[in-house]
């Protein structure tokens, strides 16, 4: 066994277990570091089939922001996780079910008989000069440009659609409006004598 | 390194409405609450010039941009065109339902037209990664809109359920999407289509990314076993956003069928035929069937598109240009029906009040003979009941199937279509025969009611010379 098939396969291993873990864990805290682990170890994947780029801006992208949003989004939440585990054993033998038939499905279909090596043979190894930016770069703003432009109008869609359902106005809120505080004048705006009976 | 600047003429409709949203979107916040219909003036305005660009810049030939991203064809000019037809009529009359239940606001104009491009983009993509990116700002789109009422919370429920099954979908979709580009080494529907030729039929692998594409396909359209999410969708959502969400997006999705299926994957033809004719004989089963039992209109029309996608697949697995042309006829003409039908709904209701249960049209011709009339155009319509434009349209899909020697498929049809017949017939049936229980006037604007009159007129002009639609459809395929 080679070192890189070595690594492979540790890492292969840590990332199905990690997966496992985020379903399973009954604290949403420790699934959410668990997705952690399974970026992680996916970026680790990704470097050995020498896509660098992807792999850093995995781990800078959805480790560094979006997971840390996404844990205290899970902090902030009052989860129940009982009531999100009533249907749980009710739903498992379907459930196992479906998931068993399509494991084995996909075990039989993308296996060594229909993407072996033979069938694809590994491609041979790039120049050490070869810079995985430049190449996603260059192909990036021309070939693909059209796919691009749409992500950047689904990501402004995110956007509208997030600020459109989150900001509810309520009218019993109270806040300060400091455009009103400065206009207040001397005299009757800013203090008010109010007169009271003495109390014993 | 080089870059050629691409043609930007043919992709000038999407980039005008991607434009005019980011426009609405701007102009929206300056204005006050009374000033609210600019917005919508701006918005109808820049459907009705898509539709005069796309006309203008249609060449007729089909073209291929931006290194194999974009296709403009025949086909994707006639769908444009229909999809913002019918988003205009939707906006008009969802304007007044809107303005009653203090929804009026900007960013329903700007996710209908984002949700309009993404429509769009999907009718002319020619590469499974600008189908899947169309797809997806169609969907992120609606689940914002099927939420939009943040006091609803069936809406919210709807919202979520769409949200996590259109997930599923489309991690199906691209699951099978992967597969095929391991299997044919492209994402382009052209060199995909030739590898398949070059390879053969024998490829496993292919057959399972398109069992996970067609999986994918299904969810989209709502198709049984995968349509759990409509009934919930319609019946949640406000009626405005139905309005939007269950008529141009079916045009969509036959666009999309077409694109995936024939465009990539016309070889594979007797694969597909196979799973398309279970999921059209199931929806038009459990559509007509299950819609029976429901009291309530929206659930009832859920229902009713559930059993129409399947007549719309018929037509698709028919793998002939006559079969795709009929498809593409009963989408147009569905879509047409469906506004129709959820504008009469929105009619009958007013501030404080939806006209959600069957009951509340008991009767309508005693209070209002002319509307009663349209929504009896409609309903015979969606029954298929000659001479309206929804007999022509199923009699074009079986005729279709016919000549493929799927005899059985078209009796499969018919007797659906028979059994589907008595709750279109009931609620002609509730309107006329019964006495009615709500005797508010109508409150709707003329707008509304120009508009509601044209569509329920159109059903029976349609119907008596369907030949100007149809030879439109055929130009597409010839």
């Amino acid at each position: 066994m080679t070192f890189e098939l070595f690594v492979f396969y540790l890492f292969s291993f840590i990332l199905v277990a990690a997966a496992l873990m985020v379903i399973t864990r009954r604290n949403p805290v420790h699934s959410a570091l668990f997705l952690v682990l399974a970026f992680f170890t996916s970026a680790g994947i990704w470097l050995l089939a020498e896509a660098e780029f992807l792999a850093i801006v995995l781990v800078l992208v959805y480790v560094g922001a979006v997971m840390v949003l996404f844990l205290f989004v899970v902090m902030m939440l009052d989860i129940d996780v009982a009531t999100l585990r009533a249907g749980f054993i009710n739903y498992l033998p379907v459930a196992l079910m479906v998931a068993v038939v399509m494991a084995l499905e996909i075990f039989v279909i993308v296996g060594p008989g229909n993407f072996g090596l033979d069938v694809y043979p590994s491609p041979p190894p790039l120049p050490t000069d070869y810079s995985n930016t430049e190449a996603l770069g260059s192909v990036l703003y021309t070939v693909y440009m059209y796919p691009f432009e749409i992500a950047a109008v689904i990501l402004l869609v995110a956007i509208i659609a997030a600020i459109g359902l989150a900001n509810r106005t309520r009218s019993d809120s109270k806040y300060q409006d400091p455009s009103l505080q400065v206009k207040v004048r001397k005299g009757p705006d800013r203090i008010q004598v109010v007169k009271m009976e003495a109390e014993d | 390194m080089q870059f050629d600047m691409p043609s930007l003429i043919p992709v000038l409709p999407e980039a005008f409405i991607a434009t005019m949203a980011c426009v609405v979107l701007v102009v929206d916040l300056f204005l006050k609450q009374e000033q609210r219909i600019v917005t919508y003036s701006i918005a109808q305005f820049s459907l009705l010039m898509a539709v005069l660009i796309t006309m203008a810049t249609s060449t007729g030939d089909s073209q291929i941009v931006f290194h194999g991203s974009v296709i403009r064809d025949t086909m994707s000019d006639v769908l444009k065109v229909a999809i913002c037809i019918v988003t205009a009529g939707a906006f008009l009359y969802a304007k007044d339902y809107l303005r009653d239940r203090d929804l009026f606001k900007g960013e329903f104009y700007v996710l209908s037209l984002f949700a309009v491009l993404g429509m769009m983009i999907m009718v002319s993509a020619n590469s499974f990664l600008t189908v899947y990116l169309g797809l997806e700002l169609l969907a992120l789109s609606l689940y914002a809109l099927v939420a939009f009422d943040n006091n609803s919370g069936l809406g919210s429920e709807a919202a979520m359920k769409y949200f996590v099954l259109g997930a599923l979908a489309s991690g199906m979709l691209l699951y099978g999407i992967s597969m095929i580009y391991g299997a044919t080494g492209s994402i382009e529907f052209q060199p995909v289509a030739e590898a398949l030729v070059s390879t053969g039929m024998n490829n496993t692998v292919l057959v399972f990314g398109l069992v996970f594409l067609v999986i994918g396909l299904a969810f989209k359209f709502g198709a049984v076993p995968f349509h759990m999410w409509v009934p919930d969708v319609y019946q949640g959502a406000p009626t405005a956003v139905v309005l939007f969400l269950g008529s141009a997006p079916k045009i969509a999705a036959f666009a999309l069928a077409m694109r995936l299926l024939v465009d990539g994957l016309g070889s594979l033809h007797a694969d597909w035929q196979g799973m398309l004719a279970i999921l059209a004989v199931l929806s038009m089963a459990v559509g007509n069937v299950i819609a029976i039992a429901q009291t309530n209109i929206k659930r009832m029309l859920a229902y009713s598109t559930i059993s129409h996608v399947g007549f719309i697949l018929v037509g698709i697995l028919a793998g002939t240009s006559k079969g795709y042309t009929a498809a593409m006829f009963y989408s147009i003409v569905y879509a047409v029906m469906a506004v129709g039908a959820f504008g009469i709904v929105v009619l009958l209701s007013r501030k404080g009040f939806e006209a959600e249960q069957l009951s509340d049209y008991k009767g309508l011709n005693d209070r209002n003979p002319w509307f009663a009339a349209m929504m009896l155009l409609i309903m015979f319509s969606m029954a298929g009941v000659p001479p309206t434009v929804g007999f022509f349209a199923k009699l074009f899909v079986l005729e279709a199937v016919v000549s493929i020697d799927m005899v059985w498929l078209a009796l499969v049809g018919v007797a659906f279509s028979i059994i589907g017949a008595y709750y279109y017939l009931r609620i002609v049936k509730l309107m006329y025969f019964d006495k009615p229980e709500d005797q508010e006037p109508l409150t709707a604007g003329m707008d509304t009611r120009i508009a509601l009159s044209v569509n329920g007129l159109a059903m029976l002009v349609l119907g008596m010379f369907p030949g100007g639609l149809l030879s439109v459809c055929a130009a597409a395929f010839s």
